[in-house]
């Protein structure tokens, strides 16, 4: 038995005879004018005709949630679904939701860097792309919410004013418009800090001049000099070294719009943590939603391959674990704590009316990722493609489930009511998701979407042997 | 090509495709007193500022001084402009207390610190210059692709164009050439 064991361990080592005891990053072995070239082609081509038509397909949906919104502030917040028990509908359940999303880019591209994870490199600058993107479908909501935008500058603003009003700094939705604010602004420097090395090797790849001279630009005159390089390492260390307590905070703030208050089913201490572990969970999914489709379309199958997303998967598993205890370590405490009103709510939220909201989140967000237990599962595409679109409606109606559920039915009977959407919520949301999507597939096809410099760094031989 | 046009030597130039050899190469390089030499690579080499004898960035000093300044100015702000130009009582809660202070003042020293790491690696690596005296040198525009070339500007205080263009072949650089102006 022993000896079994034995031999089927050392024939395992064998599968990696060739000095490397991990799976190669990056397949094919490319040479590094290979990698420019792979990346550069992407941009260099012409865009297909089905490029138009997807772009086409999203920007309509776009145009609708644009047209949704002018119409919600011509004619005002009274043509949304809000009503007097439930003062945040779909709005605030998309606020949270994309601001969730875009917390994968972050912990790719920071906080797996602080721990050496080098398998980030190739899907490192899509993600960030994606939290950009996404944090900006989510700063839209709760501006559109607060009804008259064009005013909301000096309550979300500290500036002086002829009112000589200031904005209300105990209230953690002033918290939120500095998290929100400081965290778009981190990531787009550090998306754009990356950026500049690849800018710098397209320049010189492209032969259109028109190209040229944009890609010239954004370089910004980028030479590759080491005593660039030695600065630049330190500028994205210590980039990477804030985002990841800064990613942490964004989350644990936006929980606090709920936790701050004394409402059951919000007041808990649980909600940081458990916000933060929801929003990688469904931020990890639509990474792997977007990057199965931009390797089939793209053609990166040696960059983004199966070990990448053979870990995210594992990701997956992980963090949808962790929503999985918080909605029963909830439940738990509602029941130890004894205070019926929280009893109530809970019980309501399994069992109430939105008992639909309630167990399409269990399913999708606890029983889904189950899946991932088997190696085989997370490496076939299809799959992971249908679970990790699950997770994402998964956790939005976990959203859903604490905004309505917690609000429909306060204290008095009395002021019990019943929230559903108007067309113009769906129309806005819908009109999100094309707009993201459209920004997204313009970034994969006019901005290098895999890291060159980055991956060019962790290819075999790429760096000296001592030093 | 030499003596046809009057121009003067701008660089010496040389390629490594091997990252041990240049590790190498810029050792000795910097060992014979050359101290304003450069090596233009596609990516960050390990170690290669260390071989060049290259002191460490002083980055990190600027953006302690940006996060110190995002600190201070959030906690002034939250002070001043609740507990004094406009006393608001709201809900019977303190005009100020650090605790409410926390989350906005951990936002402006990040966003302070992250400002001032950008603005500050931007000015030490002497950019945004969308110019380069070697610009139009064939190799040196690979050296974002997939080539380490070495440069020893004629700016150099122990410049002597013979002499660098010796050092640069016995220390094993390819095609090494002389830039002009």
């Amino acid at each position: 038995m022993e000896v079994q064991e034995y031999a089927g361990a050392e024939a395992k080592q064998k599968r990696w005879d060739w000095g490397k005891l991990r799976e190669p990053l990056v397949l094919g072995e490319p040479t590094l004018h290979k990698v420019t070239a792979d990346i550069g082609q992407i941009i260099d081509r012409p865009p297909t005709v089905k490029f138009w038509i997807a772009i086409l397909i999203t920007g309509t949906l776009a145009a609708i949630g644009f047209a949704c919104i002018a119409y919600t502030v011509a004619v005002g917040i009274g043509v949304w679904g809000n009503n007097n028990p439930v003062g945040w509908g779909w709005a605030i359940t998309n606020f949270v939701w994309w601001i969730g999303i875009g917390h994968a880019g972050t912990l790719i591209s920071a906080i797996l860097y602080l721990f050496q994870q080098k398998w980030r490199t190739a899907i490192n600058r899509a993600a960030e792309a994606m939290t950009i993107f996404a944090v900006m479908q989510a700063g839209l909501f709760p501006l559109i919410h607060t009804g008259r935008p064009w005013l909301a500058v000096y309550w979300l603003f500290p500036y002086p004013n002829q009112m000589q009003m200031w904005v209300n700094f105990r209230s953690p939705l002033e918290w939120d418009v500095f998290a929100v604010g400081t965290y778009f602004t981190v990531s787009l420097v550090f998306w754009y800090t990356g950026l500049i090395p690849d800018f710098a090797t397209l320049r010189n790849f492209f032969r259109s001049k028109v190209k040229r001279s944009v890609y010239t630009f954004f370089s910004l005159g980028w030479t590759g000099s080491t005593r660039a390089w030695r600065h630049y390492e330190m500028a994205y260390l210590i980039l990477a070294g804030l985002s990841t307590p800064l990613v942490l905070s964004v989350h644990s703030i936006v929980s606090m719009d709920f936790a701050m208050a004394i409402l059951p089913g919000w007041h808990t201490t649980i909600f940081p943590p458990y916000f933060v572990a929801g929003a990688i969970f469904s931020g990890f999914a639509m990474v792997i939603t977007l990057m199965v489709i931009a390797r089939e379309v793209l053609g990166l199958h040696n960059y983004i391959t199966l070990y990448h997303f053979d870990n995210m998967n594992k990701i997956l598993l992980a963090t949808g674990m962790m929503v999985g205890y918080a909605y029963s370590m909830e439940f738990f405490i509602a029941w130890y704590g004894a205070n019926p009103y929280e009893q109530f709510v809970f019980i309501n939220r399994a069992t109430g009316p939105y008992w639909w909201a309630y167990w399409t989140m269990v399913f999708c967000n606890v029983v889904v990722p189950q899946i991932f237990w088997s190696k085989k599962m997370r490496r076939n595409i299809p799959v992971m493609f249908v679970a990790s679109i699950l997770v994402n409606v998964g956790m939005w109606f976990e959203r859903f489930t604490i905004i309505a559920t917690s609000l429909h039915r306060d204290f008095l009977p009395a002021s019990w009511g019943y929230y559903a959407p108007t067309w113009v919520e769906v129309g806005i949301y819908v009109g999100t998701i094309g707009f993201f999507l459209t920004l997204f597939m313009l970034f994969a096809k006019y901005v290098p979407i895999i890291a060159i410099s980055e991956v060019k760094a962790v290819l075999p031989g790429s760096q000296p042997k001592h030093h | 090509m030499a003596g046809m046009k009057k121009t003067a030597p701008v660089a010496v130039m040389g390629d490594f495709e091997d990252p041990d050899a240049l590790l190498k190469a810029a050792e000795k390089i910097a060992n014979a007193g050359y101290t304003t030499f450069d090596v233009y690579t596609p990516y960050p080499v390990h170690g290669l500022d260390r071989a060049m004898k290259l002191p460490k960035t002083k980055l990190s000093f600027f953006s302690l001084l940006g996060g110190l300044a995002g600190f201070f100015v959030a906690l002034l702000m939250i002070w001043w402009t609740g507990a004094v130009d406009y006393k608001l009582n709201i809900g019977g809660k303190p005009l100020f207390a650090f605790q409410f202070a926390v989350p906005v003042t951990f936002e402006l020293t990040v966003l302070f610190c992250a400002l001032t790491t950008f603005a500050v690696m931007l000015v030490l690596s002497k950019l945004p210059r969308w110019y380069s005296p070697y610009q139009h040198d064939k190799g040196f525009q690979r050296a974002v692709d997939d080539l380490f070339v070495v440069v020893i500007p004629a700016s150099d205080p122990r410049f002597i164009l013979e002499d660098a263009m010796r050092l640069l072949e016995n220390i094993g650089a390819k095609n090494v050439r002389v830039v002009e102006d």
